[in-house]
């Protein structure tokens, strides 16, 4: 005999939306040109990006996905020769207007590299030394709080509770990535920019950086970059298809790995190019 | 990331079994209408298929983007192919209990005849399986589903009987021969829904061990 079922349902049990309709913009990007010295490197970008989803941005290498993202957190501004034109506006306010304040926009706009790089310090200190730089702490005592909180929102405080003083560099690659995550999150941002963040980790540590990723979107704005199509099937809301420069295709991820509206980002997304 | 895929899964798996009770929720109301003489009944068992059909595109859209989105492989696979595959019958066992509802009305007030007991007999055989099958799709429990496929032939039988009586009333007396054609159809429509549910069993089997059992003449050929 099988198990009862379950009692019959009165309601109906609903299938979860990725994507909860409606979403509030977070990021606008309005003819966003770019340039390394002479060589142009977008092409009059347009896009919406949602408050608290994840985005995707995808394509071959040299299509412009880094340095789009780059220009959230105006990383890009280290480089010699580097130009944005157009319009990148976060909550509404230009970021690159030239009075720009960049410290507490990098505040606003954290960042995790695909090589996780963690401090040559203690695991305690990789993650309060954002606390402590910006002063953003009164006491000793909400500086620990604010370091096992992110710890704890990164996924790793259980594994490192115990060792918060040893070095970081002594920690798996994984657990370095989420140790740069919680040094991210420290700081409080609204917005996470992630450069392939799992592309040098084994696929159990990608697994947890994955389902980590999925936890976050609950209260940050994720913009991430990845050359994995499958991992942007299965973490982002929604997917934008770069192009040499040029944004092919936006929308919802569902829509954009079952029926994409361009011949190009179908090709793509099944390995025809790329 | 399997916690976020089998929760999702989790969900097409309550969705289908909700799926599952409205179909069996409608051969029970088409055959009570049937019973009773319930036009009204009838009628509301009618414009509810909408909503199975409705839940049937919803359910295939939901395992086209578990594909896409995740990939499964293993049980996760067959798990979401076994989803696909049981909705478009849950959908057309509903269409039967469908056309059951339509018999009642144009029989209108006539009586059910002779096999008036062994038509609603007929009608709780397959509600049983299909409930039972149901439950061994939630509990991935093959050797419950093999039960299933085993019941069948008691509704088969019953429905040779139906037939025969049928028959002989059509025989004997000229003047049922319409009527009795239309319960003769009520009967067949039971008897397809017992060789659906025993579909979504071969589906369970498929699920809990990967083994296709359909068309086993075939493959017992091939075998030898």
């Amino acid at each position: 005999m099988t198990e009862p079922r379950r009692t019959p349902l009165n309601t109906p049990p609903t299938l979860q939306p990725r994507v909860s309709e409606p979403v509030e913009t977070k990021i606008e990007v309005e003819g966003l040109d770019f340039y390394y010295g002479q060589t142009q490197a977008l092409f009059g970008i347009n896009m919406q990006i949602p408050e608290q989803r994840v985005t995707s941005l995808i394509g071959p290498s040299g299509c412009g996905k880094s340095t789009l993202l780059r220009t959230f957190n105006r990383m890009n501004d280290t480089i010699i020769g580097a130009r944005a034109e157009g319009v990148i506006e976060i909550d509404g306010e230009n970021i690159l207007v030239p009075d720009t304040d960049v410290v507490s926009l990098r505040q606003k706009v954290g960042m995790v590299f695909q090589r996780s790089n963690p401090f040559p310090k203690s695991i305690y200190e990789n993650v309060a030394y954002g606390l402590r730089v910006n002063r953003l702490t009164r006491s000793k005592v909400e500086l620990d709080e604010r370091v096992e909180a992110s710890l704890r929102d990164a996924a790793i405080w259980d594994e490192v509770k115990d060792r918060l003083h040893g070095p970081a560099l002594s920690l798996s690659g994984g657990q370095q990535q989420r140790i740069c995550i919680a040094r991210a999150l420290a700081i409080q941002p609204e917005i996470l920019l992630m450069d392939e963040p799992a592309a040098a980790l084994d696929p159990l540590a990608t697994q947890k950086i994955e389902e980590l990723i999925h936890k976050l979107r609950e209260r940050y704005t994720i913009v991430i970059v990845t050359h994995n199509l499958q991992q942007a099937a299965r973490v982002a809301d929604f997917t934008a298809f770069f192009l040499l420069g040029h944004l092919v295709e936006f929308g919802g991820t569902d829509r954009i790995f079952t029926s994409p509206g361009d011949e190009r980002t179908e090709d793509y997304i099944t390995g025809r190019f790329g | 990331m399997p916690n976020v895929l089998e929760t999702e899964l989790d969900q097409l798996r309550e969705r289908v079994l909700f799926m599952g009770d409205q179909s069996e929720e409608a051969i029970k109301l088409a055959t009570r209408a049937l019973i009773e003489h319930d036009h009204d009944l009838a009628e509301r068992v009618i414009s509810g298929d909408d909503r199975i059909d409705a839940l049937e595109l919803e359910i295939e859209w939901s395992c086209i983007r578990i594909l896409a989105r995740w990939s499964p492989e293993a049980r996760d696979l067959r798990f979401v192919m076994t989803v696909n595959r049981l909705i478009p019958i849950l959908e057309r066992i509903a269409d039967h209990a469908c056309n059951l509802a339509h018999a009642t009305l144009a029989i209108g007030r006539k009586p059910l005849l002779k096999p008036g007991t062994d038509l609603p007999k007929m009608s709780r055989m397959v509600r049983e399986m299909l409930r039972t099958a149901l439950d061994a799709f939630a509990a991935s429990d093959a050797a419950a589903a093999r039960t299933v496929i085993e019941r069948d032939e008691e509704v088969d039988r019953l429905y040779d009987r139906v037939f025969h009586d049928l028959l002989d009333r059509m025989t004997h007396d000229s003047a049922v021969t319409a009527h009795a054609a239309r319960l003769l159809l009520v009967a067949k429509h039971l008897e397809r829904i017992g060789d659906y549910v025993t579909d979504i069993c071969e589906q369970v089997v498929y699920l809990k061990e990967a083994r296709v059992i359909k068309h086993q003449r075939l493959q017992n050929r091939e075998n030898q």
